[in-house]
């Protein structure tokens, strides 16, 4: 096999694959987990009061008062990875183009170089997190192999698209199958590893606000 | 297997339902919650990192209620749950947890780890893990009626002390009352001077109001325990006399937990709704004054400072009421930093200030109030909350401190105006 087979590999039947097997995976999770059930509240819920469960979705997006002070590095570098990869994601025009090849919708995107300056600053986010997570006591005793391997997960799609887009390391199309194949193992993963989270932390953050609603309190 | 750990690993497979696999499928293991933890922040410990208590339960769930992991424990790939490992988890469960539920409030991807704390308890109970001091109290909770062993006679001392010092009748088992008022064994014991306060309250509000003899705890160590059967025996209790007496309304004393117990578990744990109402005496108080029943005279006129019980502001709702009657009478009322929902605990809720081995533990996150206090340089402090009320006070003999403890519901008592009337 070429680079080029690769490359038509990478782009057709490795991508069908990974988006069915990530799909099927996030079913069984969500089945697996919703499938657990939650028994009904029979304490007389206090009405009128500033939570919900939707609320505390978009809520806890944000540090509570004091936390910010007590890890901003945590915080700094959790906004900058997350929100950096979904731009790089979603608005990195060749994306775009992708994603209109498979649902047909497209959107505006960013330009290329700011793309490519989000990409660094998304790495070096990533690293300091890392660099954190190795050295901070609690983080490093909380810290398993699967932390590790979802932090290399991330920072594979990241660091391919960057070396292919420079036309660094390896022959481009080469490196462009490796960037999409990256991706794509980050899919197949993403439903049994931490990476759920994607997923599962708006039931998550949902029941909790819901919760605390019922008392009264918006979480 | 023991038989016992099987009984605990029974109780962690019923305490997993949907959120709980939620919460573990979510956990980034950011660390965050370690910042919003008291036992964290005070002692620098990553052992009381709070996610990290719930470890053996998170075993259980990934290892039985997850594909991946029935694979790998299928293969032998994963570790099983231990007694060794219960046992060295109990003080991480209770002895560094007060169910606070800051942690909750903070956990970026929205897990409850308190709750997960509360349901963890109850495999822990089963399994014979829980510590000496709280099953002292549940078994004589269950016995006596009392965690603190407080029968009925000592009650009745108290409400004859209280009617020759109030000069109020303090009426027992009252068909048809308002209100059921409920104690906790501290006032009972501490602060009965809350009794002569309800006494003066209800006068004042033109309320009818019983004490009942075979109901009169509010606390309950079953649920501090993680022992939702012995929980709801104490519950019901409770439920058993507002329906016999056909009162309208539970009053939940100045204690957090009793709170918990009563409104928000109580009927989860009787397995059906209340026939009447459960409000903390704050919500009664509160409900007094907005209706005009509560007429009050006089202001204090030292700097004074509320601490927020966590079960009756951040988990119970009740956050804004004791600053509105505070506002009525206390012109120097001066809040903490963090005050309100984000509230530090006292460190002794939760069954820990009934358990001994966490005494010194406890002494050691007090210092996050301490520092609190010392920032705001305020020499009174109200609660609403006989247990921080208690703890609070030995913690300030134990650290030299000139802090005064007072209970709202007596300081409101203190300035009614007597020549009004509802």
């Amino acid at each position: 096999m070429n680079n080029l087979e690769l490359l038509t590999f990478a782009r057709g039947t490795a991508l069908d694959w990974s988006l069915a097997l990530c799909c099927a995976g996030i079913v069984l999770r969500l089945f697996e987990t919703l499938g657990l059930g939650r028994q009904a509240d029979l304490a007389m819920p206090r009405q009128g009061g500033p939570g919900s469960g939707w609320r505390t979705i978009v809520t806890r997006s944000l540090p509570p008062p004091g936390m910010f002070q007590r890890d901003a590095l945590t915080y700094v570098a959790g906004y900058v990875f997350h929100l950096g990869l979904f731009a790089i994601v979603v608005l990195f025009v060749p994306h775009i183009q992708l994603i209109r090849g498979v649902i047909g919708v497209s959107w505006p995107g960013l330009s290329s170089p700011l793309v490519d300056a989000l990409t660094v600053a998304t790495l070096a986010a990533l690293l300091a997190l890392l660099l954190h997570r190795l050295s901070h006591p609690v983080k490093r005793m909380l810290s398993g192999f699967e932390d590790y391997l979802s932090w290399l997960l991330t920072v594979l799609p990241l660091l391919t698209g960057y070396l292919a887009y420079h036309h660094l390391l390896l022959e481009y199309t080469l490196m462009l199958a490796v960037h999409i194949l990256s991706v794509e193992l980050l899919l197949v993963c993403l439903p049994f590893t931490k990476l759920f989270h994607a997923v599962s932390l708006f039931l998550a953050r949902w029941y909790t606000g819901d919760a605390y609603a019922r008392r009264g309190t918006a979480a | 297997m023991s038989a016992s750990l099987a009984r605990g690993l029974n109780a962690f497979r019923e305490a997993i339902d949907a959120p709980v696999a939620s919460f573990f499928s979510s956990c980034v293991h950011c660390g965050l919650c370690a910042q919003a933890c008291l036992f964290y922040t005070e002692t620098g410990d990553p052992r009381y990192t709070p996610i990290r208590k719930l470890e053996p339960l998170r075993r259980v769930w990934k290892q039985e209620y997850t594909l991946l992991g029935r694979l790998q424990k299928l293969l032998g790939l994963s570790r099983p749950v231990t007694d060794a490992e219960l046992a060295e988890w109990s003080p991480l469960v209770y002895d560094s947890c007060t169910l606070c539920g800051r942690c909750s409030m903070v956990c970026p991807v929205g897990n409850d780890i308190t709750l997960m704390v509360r349901k963890m308890r109850e495999g822990m109970s089963a399994a014979g893990h829980a510590p000496d001091g709280l099953i002292e109290a549940t078994t004589r909770a269950i016995e006596s009626g009392s965690p603190a062993g407080v029968k009925w006679v000592t009650v009745l001392a108290q409400i004859k002390r209280m009617q020759t010092q109030f000069g109020i009748d303090i009426p027992v088992n009252r068909q048809g009352a308002d209100y059921l008022v409920l104690m906790s064994s501290w006032e009972i014991l501490n602060y009965p001077e809350y009794l002569g306060a309800i006494a003066k309250i209800m006068r004042q509000a033109g309320a009818t109001w019983t004490l009942c003899d075979h109901a009169y705890e509010a606390t309950n160590s079953g649920i501090q325990i993680g022992a939702s059967d012995l929980a709801g025996v104490l519950v019901g209790r409770i439920v058993t006399a507002a329906e016999e007496l056909k009162v309208k309304c539970v009053i939940s004393p100045e204690c957090g937990h009793a709170y918990s117990a009563i409104r928000w578990e109580g009927p989860n744990l009787v397995g059906r709704k209340f026939g009447f109402e459960v409000k903390h005496v704050l919500e009664v108080l509160d409900d007094f004054r907005r209706a005009g029943r509560l007429k009050l005279k006089g202001s204090v006129d030292q700097p004074l400072t509320y601490h927020d019980p966590c079960q009756i502001s951040r988990r119970g709702g009740v956050y804004q009421q004791p600053r509105t009657l505070l506002h009525d009478f206390a012109p120097e009322f001066r809040e903490m930093s963090d005050a309100g929902v984000m509230n530090w605990c006292c460190g002794g809720g939760g069954g820990v200030s009934a358990n001994e081995r966490a005494e010194p533990l406890r002494f050691i996150a007090f210092k996050r109030k301490k520092a609190q206090l010392d920032e705001l340089g305020v020499k009174t402090v109200v609660t609403a909350c006989a247990n921080c009320r208690v703890v609070m006070e030995e913690a300030i003999e134990h650290y030299h401190m000139d802090v005064e403890l007072l209970g709202l519901t007596e300081l409101v008592a203190e300035h009614l105006d007597d020549g009004a009337s509802a």
